[in-house]
């Protein structure tokens, strides 16, 4: 039975972290603002130079805006995580009664409610001043949403369970996780744009869809309720698997010592 | 800080004396099986070719301070992780107040606390959100009032807004036996729990746990170096040296059984003839 009391205690440690330090809260909107300000003006000159008809504004800024939700969400995982990692914090979190489960509820408790501070920057920023509106999306936007979060958090808990394997210095593998990725989602282009052998790794990721459906509402049409359905059953398959791989790193450090020793220098 | 010390130093001393006859009553018969807060058995660890804990057994009583003694690379971190369930034993079982840590690790856990030197709290936060957030993660009941109790106790009222990371070696372990004491464990780890002390908070240290183990019937698990202090403290010890135990009793006891004046010169000789007290 999970304990919502541990998990709360997870995400009160994240909040105590970045209540005491302007270098953890700064990068929570920092990034997202620069991102939208900038899509938002390449998006305004492109509406300036192209032919009338097609509006750049939810195109390309309502992808920028999406893609950093996923983004924020994963590096949300994994930010809590990496205060463990950073605090050496392994032995004295993981020699109490909290449960792997739980654990990485707190996790994703953290990572909510982090990137509710992004995307609230994002969606107020997009909104005033390139006048970006979601009510377009419809009720599909939940739909979008909703996949990207579970696909999001599923990336951020692979994510950690790579650095509780390979160690600390492995964090440089994960970050650019969600850039590799992207050319495959087709944050900016329509799949078929993608040569066929691309176009088959991305039947397999959830974005891939969240994105054709935006393009769908853009161009004036509706996103496939199927699609979006599948997309969302598809990141709640790369969820299980994520905790499932976690929960195999957790058991294989706690066979082999790792979790008592984590340190970059003391990993087999 | 000095009459505050002061001041748990004498309350440890006057429960000593007035406890340490009443432990023997507190203590329920050693053969009774519910009697014990840790069972360890047949335990065993090796690290490929190298052999960390070789099949030992013990327990630990209530009321009862056990030290766990020996040379470095002996096996007594690597038992006391198995007994947090951060490192899982090759074969062999651990029971908690009789439940399998194998099995039910988490409600085993909830009984049990630690603090050693090397797993300090993260010194990014206070001493209070420290202490509040591990207090959530063992579910402590009216944990405000109990934070402020440990903090009185360990005389850690003036740090309760400091960041852990800022404070001293000494004041940063008695942090760490805050954290330990938060869900009032049936089993106490210690592992060296005084090493970064001054001989004076040692020593309050000491009286502390001896009130918590005969007045509250905790069981406590000792690992220290300082064989004056396992002398003084523990009930019972044992001398692990290249994983397996080589002598177990009563200090006083062994003393007289080897023909040694002190628990250091029977260290050393454990230290450095294993295998003249193997099979003794």
């Amino acid at each position: 039975m999970m304990r919502w009391r541990r998990m709360a205690a997870i995400a009160l440690r994240y909040f105590y972290l970045l209540r005491g330090s302007p270098a953890r809260v700064v990068p929570l909107f920092a990034w997202v603002g620069i991102d939208i300000v900038l899509w938002g003006f390449i998006s305004r000159y492109l509406n300036s130079v192209a032919s009338a008809g097609f509006n750049f504004i939810p195109a390309l800024l309502g992808a920028v805006l999406l893609w950093d939700f996923l983004i924020r969400i994963m590096q949300g995982v994994t930010m809590a995580f990496f205060e463990d990692v950073w605090s050496r914090n392994f032995l004295n979190i993981f020699a109490t009664p909290l449960r792997i489960s739980e654990y990485l509820g707190g996790l994703v408790l953290s990572s909510i409610a982090t990137s509710a501070v992004g995307l609230l920057v994002m969606l107020l920023l997009a909104g005033t001043v390139f006048g970006l509106s979601f009510f377009a999306y419809g009720l599909a936007l939940v739909q979008l949403l909703l996949a990207l979060f579970v696909f999001g958090i599923a990336l951020g808990i692979f994510a950690c369970a790579v650095v509780l394997r390979l160690g600390p210095a492995a964090e440089w593998f994960i970050w650019p996780i969600p850039a590799l990725l992207s050319p495959f989602v087709g944050v900016f282009y329509p799949l078929s744009t993608l040569p066929k052998w691309m176009q088959l790794v991305s039947n397999l990721l959830p974005p891939a869809y969240v994105f054709e459906g935006v393009r769908r509402v853009v161009s004036g049409g509706t996103a496939s309720t199927g699609a979006l359905t599948w997309a969302a059953s598809l990141a709640a398959l790369y969820l299980v698997l994520a905790c499932w791989f976690f929960a195999r790193i957790y058991r294989h450090a706690v066979r082999t010592g790792l979790i008592a020793r984590y340190s970059a220098e003391s990993l087999s | 800080m000095t009459i505050s010390l002061l001041r748990v130093a004498f309350r440890g001393r006057i429960a000593q004396t007035e406890c340490l006859a009443s432990a023997n009553e507190f203590r329920p018969a050693p053969e009774s099986p519910a009697a014990k807060v840790l069972a360890v058995k047949e335990l065993c660890k090796s690290y490929g070719e190298i052999v960390a804990v070789d099949r030992i057994s013990f327990d630990v009583g209530r009321g009862e301070i056990v030290g766990l003694l020996g040379p470095n690379g002996a096996g007594k971190t690597t038992t006391i992780n198995m007994i947090l369930g951060v490192l899982e034993p090759d074969s062999g079982s651990i029971r908690i107040e009789e439940l399998d840590i194998a099995t039910h690790r988490s409600r085993a856990l909830e009984r049990t606390n630690f603090t050693a030197v090397y797993a300090p709290l993260p010194g990014n936060l206070t001493v209070s959100q420290n202490l509040r957030i591990f207090g959530l993660i063992y579910g402590v009941e009216n944990l405000t009032a109990r934070i402020a109790d440990l903090l009185e106790q360990f005389d850690l009222g003036r740090f309760r807004g400091a960041r852990c990371g800022a404070l001293s070696s000494g004041e940063q372990t008695r942090v760490s036996l805050a954290k330990a004491m938060l869900n009032r464990p049936r089993l106490l780890l210690l592992d060296e729990p005084t090493a970064s002390l001054d001989p004076a908070a040692a020593r309050d240290i000491r009286a502390n746990i001896r009130e918590l183990a005969t007045k509250e019937g905790r069981g406590v698990l000792w690992t220290s170096h300082n064989m004056y202090e396992a002398e003084a403290v523990c009930d019972r010890v044992l001398f692990l040296s290249r994983g397996r135990i080589l002598l177990e009793g009563d200090p006083k006891a062994l003393l007289r059984e080897h023909g040694k004046a002190t628990l250091e010169e029977l260290f050393i000789t454990v230290a450095r003839e294993p295998l003249t007290l193997e099979g003794h």
